[in-house]
């Protein structure tokens, strides 16, 4: 257990969250009735098959999509809409690729009005966490896919956001680099004690950085049970993926989707 | 330098190879004209006064009188006045519909049935307007400069990642910053090949805009000096107009190169 940034404080509430898509005419229940709580500091990941609803939940929690029914509570307060208190990392970065590193890091305190020397040192202080330092000047067609979402977590936590929302962040990369964000974005977590959600489908994914694992089911999407996560951490040394536990918790999840038909489950195991 | 490196050689002295075979086209090109001349084909009686040679000391006649400046100057002021104007304009314009699909919609048969009228129909009606002189020709280029313009920083607007817009929204941007810090940056590549468009046919216009009544100018000149059967004259005033062009397209192509980003 991490306990260093846990304080058992609720910072994020799902009350019965549910999602309906409309079309030509015919309703979609993509989610039903999610509820999960997650608390300050916390690492939580929400892993399911495609389908489940996972990323639509994020999209909610960032103020992206809108819930049908439902309430979304951050800190007490009911959520409307997108802001930088809630950080978002995308799967395909969504970096400016008429901006430099450093200049896509500062974005959102330019948006704020921070001053232009003071935007400099916050972005340099993130920069450095996510291990990019000495890249600031680079051009975001110049530098590899790791660097580039190493780039877009910067940017997303130099906002000071009270919720680092990733919606499968590391997927487009390739196995060695995967791991290697894996060990960075955890390192990252530790340092600014910021909470992170974090949607894969990545089983081992899930369970080498999460305290909590959000298990979703299909048709429609909605949790199916959480797990409590109780690794010892650091992880970062990647023995604990040999671990005893590690394989009993890999094997928990397995049999939850047992019921599941092969061409239904795209998780990777 | 070989056909196999796509006829470009490396290092500074391939660079220097590269800007000999460029001189070397000009000089063939000046070789042919003077050939031309030499076997009378643009005539017995002026085949002489039509060579490079005759051009050159007429050009060389027309700096030392001050007419070349006279009539270069306001040839280029009217262009780049027409130009300002015709940012101004259309860029606004151009932002809009792109990013609004309705706005796109709504102007989408009228912008393209109003592109393929050659501004010099609408001459009469801008004398009746404006007058002869000088608004007219400026009208008429910059009837011609917007189109361009409008098009293409459109289609920069239109293809604005949404994941871009939506990023934005995240990191605390309202309609006021996805515009400032998304559209506008992301459509500027569209932008300077519009400019670059809109400077060609603007130039390109101006010399038959310039025959409509007014006192100076290179289009004027040109008139002039047929008028005058200074032909020598003619052919310095058609270098100098494709010299100024060729200025005038460099200096848009060092803007896309400075300013336009890359994937």
């Amino acid at each position: 257990m991490n306990d260093m940034a846990k304080t058992g404080k609720l910072l994020l509430e799902l009350k019965d969250v549910c999602k309906t898509f409309r079309k030509d005419g015919a309703e979609f229940r993509v989610l039903e009735g999610v509820n999960l709580r997650i608390d300050e500091g916390e690492f939580v990941c929400i892993l399911g098959p495609t389908g489940c609803g996972k990323s639509v939940t994020l999209q909610i929690v960032a103020g992206l999509l809108d819930q049908s029914s439902g309430s979304v509570i951050l800190d007490g307060k009911e959520e409307r809409g997108p802001g930088p208190h809630k950080g978002m990392v995308f799967q395909e970065y969504a970096l400016l690729p008429w901006r430099n590193v450093i200049e896509n890091v500062e974005i959102g305190l330019e948006l704020k009005g921070v001053s232009k020397k003071e935007r400099r040192r916050i972005a340099m202080e993130y920069l450095e966490i996510v291990g990019l330092k000495g890249s600031e000047r680079s051009m975001v067609h110049e530098i590899s896919g790791g660097m580039r979402q190493r780039a877009a977590i910067a940017r997303a936590l130099a906002n000071h956001p009270k919720i680092l929302l990733m919606d499968e962040p590391f997927e487009a990369l390739d196995a060695l680099t995967k791991e290697e964000m894996q060990i960075q974005i955890l390192k990252a977590w530790e340092k600014t004690k910021t909470t992170i959600f974090f949607v894969t489908h990545d089983v081992d994914e899930a369970i080498f950085l999460s305290d909590k694992i959000c298990v979703m089911d299909i048709n429609p999407g909605r949790v199916k049970k959480i797990i409590d996560n109780r690794l010892p951490r650091p992880r970062h040394e990647n023995v604990c993926r040999t671990d005893k536990a590690f394989g009993e918790m890999r094997d928990q999840i397995i049999q939850l989707y047992s019921s599941l038909k092969d061409d239904e489950l795209d998780l990777v195991f | 330098m070989s056909n196999q490196n796509g006829g470009k050689a490396a290092g500074f002295q391939g660079k220097l190879v590269d800007r000999a075979f460029n001189v070397l086209g000009v000089l063939l090109f000046l070789a042919v004209w003077q050939s031309a001349s030499m076997l009378n084909l643009f005539g017995p009686d002026f085949s002489a006064s039509f060579s490079p040679v005759a051009a050159f000391s007429a050009l060389g006649e027309m700096i030392s009188s001050g007419e070349l400046l006279h009539h270069s100057i306001p040839s280029i002021r009217r262009v780049l006045t027409s130009l300002f104007l015709a940012i101004i304009v259309a860029l606004p314009i151009g932002v809009l519909v792109g990013y609004f699909k309705r706005v796109e919609q709504l102007t989408y048969v009228v912008f393209q049935f109003m592109r393929m009228i050659s501004p010099l129909a609408w001459m009469p009606i801008a004398i009746i307007i404006f007058g002869v002189g000088d608004v007219s020709v400026t009208f008429l280029l910059w009837l011609v400069a917007i189109w361009p313009l409008i098009l293409n920083t459109s289609h920069g607007a239109g293809r604005v990642s949404p994941l871009w817009v939506n990023m934005s929204r995240t990191m605390g941007a309202g309609d006021s910053g996805i515009l400032r810090k998304v559209i506008i940056p992301a459509a500027v590549p569209d932008m300077l090949t519009g400019l670059r468009l809109a400077v060609g046919v603007s130039w390109i216009i101006l010399v038959p805009a310039e025959m409509l009544g007014v006192p100076d100018g290179l289009g004027y000149f040109i008139l002039d000096t047929r008028d005058r059967f200074r032909y020598d004259q003619l052919m310095a005033t058609i270098m100098v107009i494709g010299a100024i062009g060729y200025l005038l397209d460099s200096g848009n192509r060092w803007l896309i190169r400075k300013f336009a980003w890359k994937i």
